[in-house]
C-alpha cells in the first residue's frame, strides 16, 4: 500500500499546467509557509471562459497533485462552472486523499476562488489591474 | 534501493536473525517453567542480560527488558517522578528536543502537578552542562537529557551532565536509543543512573528494548501481572527478541570503530556535497553528531515532495516537514534549534548505514540536488526569494 493513489502520484510526478502566465488577468495565492503549503494560481480569462491556467506550488505531494488536478478541472470551462469547483471534486478526481491531507485539496479550491475574485475585482476597475 | 533512514529503523543483522530463529525453533520454552526445556530459555534470557550489561558497563541485575525505547522512557521517568514525589520533589529538567516518548510522559506529569523545565538546545543542538547546573533546584528529582538526538544527531555532553547530577544528588536519565551500538556508551564512566535503549536501532528486532537502572534505584512497574523481571515488568519474556537484541548489540559494539570511521567519512562527504546547493543549512553541530546523521534545510521547498521524489530515485530518507507528520507544525526539533517554520518544512534527514558506498553517497548528492532544483522551479516562495520580494533566511 502506497501513501497516495496512482492518480495522485501521476499528477505529483507529472504536474499539468505548471508555471506562470505573464499576462494573467486573475492571480490568487493562498496558504502560508507556516502551515507548509502555498499555492499560486494564474488565470487567463476571456469571454467568461478560462482560456489558460497555470500554477506554482510549494508543498507536499498532495498539494502539488491537487493544484495540478484543479487546473485540469477548470481549463476551458466557463466561469459559472469554475465557481462551483469544490475541494471534494478535486480529491475525488484524484481517487481520494488520505484524511489528514484533505486540507491540501482545500487550498487548491481556495487558490482558484481567490484568482477568480482577483479577476472580478480587476473587471470592476479595469484601467489599473488588467494585464499586470 | 539506498536505505538512508537508519534513525527510523535498521535492517536486522544476519547474526540477530539467526539467533532469533534458532531460539524460535529450538529454545521456545517459557523461561518461568521449571523443566529443562524452560530453563534453557531462561539461560538464553540471562545470557542476553549479561552480554548487554557488559557492553554498557553495567551489572546484569541492573538491566530490565522492555518492549522498546518508548516503554523504557515511560517506566524510567514515571518511576523517578514517583520517587521524587515521595520526598516532596516535583521538579524535572529535560530539553526541548527530546523524543516524544519523553516529552509526552513529562506532559502527563505536568498535568499531575509536576513542574517541568525544558532547557534550550541552542542553534547547534547541544545542551550546555552549565544550563543543567543552573536549573537544578532543591526540589529537582530528575534530569533527563537524550544521549544523541534522533533527528539532527547531535551528541550531548552526557558525562559532564551526569557528573553535575551526581554532585547535586539528582537522578540522571538519558534516552540513549540513537547512541547505543553507534557510539561508545558506558553507564559508569558517563555517570548515568538510568538509560533507555531500543534493539531496532542497532540491527536488532523491533518491539524489544532494555533499560538500565543503577543498583538501588527502585523502579515502578507499568505492567502488572506475573513476577517476570523481578516483578518490574509482567508478561512472558520475548526470549528470541531479547537474545537477538543482545547478539546485535555485541556485533555492533565489536564493529563500532570501523563502522563509525567509515560512516563519518561518508557523512562528511554528503555534508560537503549538499552544502553546495544554494540557500541551505546543515542542522545541528557539524562535528558533535552521530557518525551516520546528515540533516539539512533547503529554502523554498517542502520536505514531503522531496522525499517522494527521492523515493522514485530509490532513496529512502525522512523529513521533519509538517505534511509528513500529519500535523500542521514541522518538527519540534528543528523549531527548538531556531529554524523558523518557513525553512523547517524543507528539511531532509539522511541517516546512513554502515555499508554505504562512495558511489551511493555520490548518487544521493546528485539526486538531492536535482530534486531540490526541480521543486524550486515551480515554488512560489522560491520565485519571491529570487525576485527579491522576500528575503532569504538561509
Ligand atoms: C531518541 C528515541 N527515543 C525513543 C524512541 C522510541 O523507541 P521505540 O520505537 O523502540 O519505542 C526512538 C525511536 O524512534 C528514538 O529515536
Ligand atoms: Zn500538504
Amino acid at each position: 500500500m502506497a501513501l497516495y493513489s496512482e492518480k495522485v502520484m501521476d499528477h505529483f510526478r507529472n504536474p499539468r499546467n505548471v508555471g506562470v502566465i505573464e499576462d494573467a488577468n486573475g492571480i490568487g495565492e493562498v496558504g502560508n509557509a507556516k502551515c507548509g503549503d502555498i499555492m499560486k494560481m494564474y488565470l487567463k480569462i476571456e469571454d467568461d471562459i478560462v482560456q489558460d491556467v497555470k500554477f506554482e506550488t510549494f508543498g507536499c505531494g498532495s498539494a502539488i497533485a491537487s493544484s495540478s488536478m484543479a487546473t485540469e478541472l477548470i481549463k476551458g470551462k466557463p466561469l459559472s462552472e469554475v465557481r462551483k469547483l469544490t475541494n471534494q471534486a478535486v480529491a475525488e478526481a484524484l481517487d481520494g486523499l488520505p484524511g489528514y491531507k484533505m486540507h491540501c485539496s482545500v487550498l487548491a479550491e481556495e487558490a482558484i476562488q481567490s484568482a477568480l475574485e482577483d479577476y472580478e475585482s480587476r473587471q470592476g476597475k479595469p484601467a489599473e489591474g488588467a494585464g499586470t | 534501493m539506498i536505505y538512508a533512514d537508519n534513525a527510523a529503523t535498521t535492517r536486522m543483522s544476519e547474526t540477530a536473525i539467526q539467533t532469533m530463529t534458532s531460539l524460535m525453533n529450538e529454545n521456545w520454552g517459557n523461561p518461568s517453567s521449571l523443566y529443562v526445556h524452560g530453563q534453557k530459555a531462561k539461560e538464553a534470557l540471562e545470557k542476553a542480560r549479561e552480554e548487554i550489561a557488559s557492553v554498557i558497563g553495567a551489572n546484569a541485575r541492573e538491566i530490565l527488558f522492555t518492549s522498546g525505547g518508548s516503554e523504557a522512557d515511560n517506566q524510567i521517568i514515571l518511576s523517578a517522578a514517583g520517587l521524587g514525589e515521595k520526598n516532596g520533589k516535583k521538579h524535572i529538567i529535560s530539553s526541548a528536543f527530546e523524543h516524544h516518548a519523553v516529552l509526552h510522559t513529562l506532559k502527563k506529569l505536568e498535568r499531575e502537578g509536576f513542574e517541568i523545565t525544558l532547557l534550550d538546545v541552542h542553534e547547534n543542538g547541544i545542551v550546555d552542562p552549565s544550563q543543567v547546573e543552573d536549573a537544578i533546584r532543591d526540589d529537582t528529582c530528575l534530569v533527563t537529557i537524550m544521549y544523541a538526538n534522533n533527528e539532527i544527531g547531535t551528541i550531548q555532553p552526557i558525562r559532564k551532565i551526569g557528573e553535575i547530577c551526581r554532585r547535586k544528588h539528582v537522578l540522571f536519565h538519558t534516552d540513549a536509543v540513537q547512541a547505543i551500538g553507534h557510539i561508545p556508551v558506558d553507564v559508569a564512566a558517563d555517570n548515568i543512573d538510568l538509560l533507555s535503549a531500543s534493539a531496532h536501532k542497532f540491527h536488532g528486532p523491533k518491539g524489544v528494548g532494555f533499560l538500565y537502572a543503577k543498583k538501588g534505584i527502585r523502579l515502578q512497574s507499568l505492567i502488572e501481572g506475573g513476577a517476570q523481571e523481578r516483578g518490574l515488568r509482567a508478561g512472558t519474556e520475548n526470549v528470541p527478541g531479547i537474545a537477538a537484541m543482545a547478539a546485535a548489540l555485541k556485533e555492533a559494539q565489536e564493529g563500532m570503530e570501523t563502522a563509525a570511521a567509515h560512516q563519518k567519512k561518508m557523512r562528511d562527504k554528503l555534508i560537503e556535497g549538499l552544502k553546495q546547493i544554494p540557500h541551505c543549512a546543515l542542522n545541528g553541530d557539524a562535528a558533535r553528531r552521530l557518525p551516520g546523521n546528515v540533516n539539512f534545510c533547503f529554502e523554498g521547498i517542502e520536505g514531503e515532495s522531496l522525499l517522494l521524489l527521492l523515493d522514485d530515485k530509490g532513496i529512502c530518507a525522512s523529513s521533519g516537514s509538517a505534511c509528513t507528520s500529519g500535523s500542521l507544525d514541522p518538527s519540534h526539533v528543528l523549531l527548538a534549534i531556531g529554524r523558523v517554520h518557513d525553512v523547517a518544512h524543507g528539511s531532509l534527514r539522511l541517516s546512513i548505514g554502515e555499508t554505504i558506498t562512495e558511489e551511493e553517497a555520490d548518487y544521493i548528492i546528485r539526486s538531492v540536488r536535482e530534486v531540490v532544483e526541480y521543486l524550486r522551479g515551480f515554488s512560489p516562495i522560491w520565485r519571491d526569494l529570487m525576485s527579491g520580494k522576500k528575503e532569504f533566511i538561509l
